[in-house]
């Protein structure tokens, strides 16, 4: 029972302070998931979002999910994803409801174009610390830095969708493992 | 009634649409061309509110169109409708990942995926920078808060705070 209000206060906290898509709640989940309760380690929170990236559905429910289960089976599952749409659903609602001209509020605007700063910042450095340790425990660092750099022109400049480009990288996973076997 | 529609209708949006939040928007303009719940330019502004409030802009948005269409009942139930297939997918999927955890060829398979989710982080990074460091100020507090970050360990949520804080007292 401890481990599912500590899933659901976790979980709700990540739905309060996710802006934007859901690689934004991955600064969030790192800090949460993987040093605070270390539910998962890192790799499979990287795991998780791949998955999620190519699985029907929105990827931080995905991810959720897939942390809520690892824990406490259905009822984790279940209770990762509802405490991180609530925030959704209760601010969403009065928005809706009662509160439409909120995001016209020139207090809101200046606290939301601050909060935006404040993502990418801390987006930002995650990327570092990522691209830092896929980079260390790579098992072979030319393929792994041909796939990033591609995914990056594919995704900013060819604008191919991220579903393809991880496709891409399974395609070229495969391909490696291949010649490594062959050459034994 | 309408909660059952909205059930289904946002259940198939879950299957259907692979690659996060935004890949939903096209759905939704087509559940506005068919049912006449919300108009396209009520679509639109839900865009832009779900984008700029707290939780992943697929859920916020579910919430939003429901709640235009069938009240408070109505937000739940689309919500509800979109994050079904996710949930019985993932606890499927779950079940296989256990079977091949300490398959070593999976296991590689799965890391060679990890430079391409690097690069879709740089490029949500990118996607909001984009829309924020439009001006010297803002610029100005991103350094701020990378130097801060280096100096000062806290948590994420500690940063975004402090930088709603220095947004609102700036008047960014």
């Amino acid at each position: 029972m401890k481990i599912l209000i500590e899933l659901f206060i976790t979980f709700f906290k990540t739905g309060l302070f996710t802006f934007g898509g859901g690689y934004a709640m991955l600064p969030i989940l790192k800090d949460e998931v993987v040093t605070k309760h270390k539910w998962a380690n890192e790799d499979e929170l990287l795991n998780y979002f791949s998955i999620g990236q190519c699985t029907p559905g929105i990827i931080a429910v995905n991810v959720a999910t897939f942390c809520g289960y690892k824990l406490k089976k259905i009822t984790g599952a279940l209770t990762a994803t509802f405490a991180l749409v609530l925030p959704s659903l209760i601010i969403i609602t009065l928005i809706a409801s009662i509160l439409s001209h909120f995001m016209e509020n020139e207090y809101v605007v200046h606290t939301m174009k601050g909060i935006r700063i404040g993502v990418a910042a801390v987006l930002l450095k995650i990327v570092f610390d990522l691209g830092k340790r896929v980079y260390k425990k790579s098992h072979s660092k030319k393929t792994d830095i041909a796939v990033f750099l591609f995914a990056v022109l594919a995704i900013v400049i060819l604008k191919i969708s991220s579903v393809t480009v991880i496709f891409l990288a399974f395609l070229a996973g495969l391909a490696e493992l291949y010649v490594e076997r062959a050459k034994k | 009634m309408i909660y059952l529609t909205l059930f289904y209708e946002f259940f198939l949006i879950g299957l259907f649409a692979i690659g996060g939040g935004t890949t939903t928007i096209p759905f939704l303009f087509d559940l506005s061309a068919r049912y006449g719940w919300f108009t396209p330019k009520e679509l639109i502004n839900m865009i832009a509110i779900s984008e700029s409030t707290p939780g992943p802009i697929g859920i916020n948005m579910a919430t939003y169109a429901g709640f235009k269409t069938a009240s408070y009942f109505g937000g739940f139930m689309a919500t509800l409708g979109l994050v079904t297939p996710s949930v019985i997918i993932i606890i499927l999927v779950s079940k296989a990942l256990k079977r091949y955890a300490c398959n070593t060829a999976f296991n590689r398979l799965l890391s060679s995926l990890q430079p391409a989710v690097v690069a879709l982080v740089l490029n949500a990074t990118y996607q909001i920078a984009k829309v924020s460091l439009t001006a010297w100020l803002p610029i100005c507090i991103l350094i701020f808060l990378l130097i801060l970050m280096r100096y000062y360990k806290a948590n994420s949520v500690f940063y975004i705070i402090l930088a709603g804080v220095l947004g609102l007292t700036l008047k960014l």
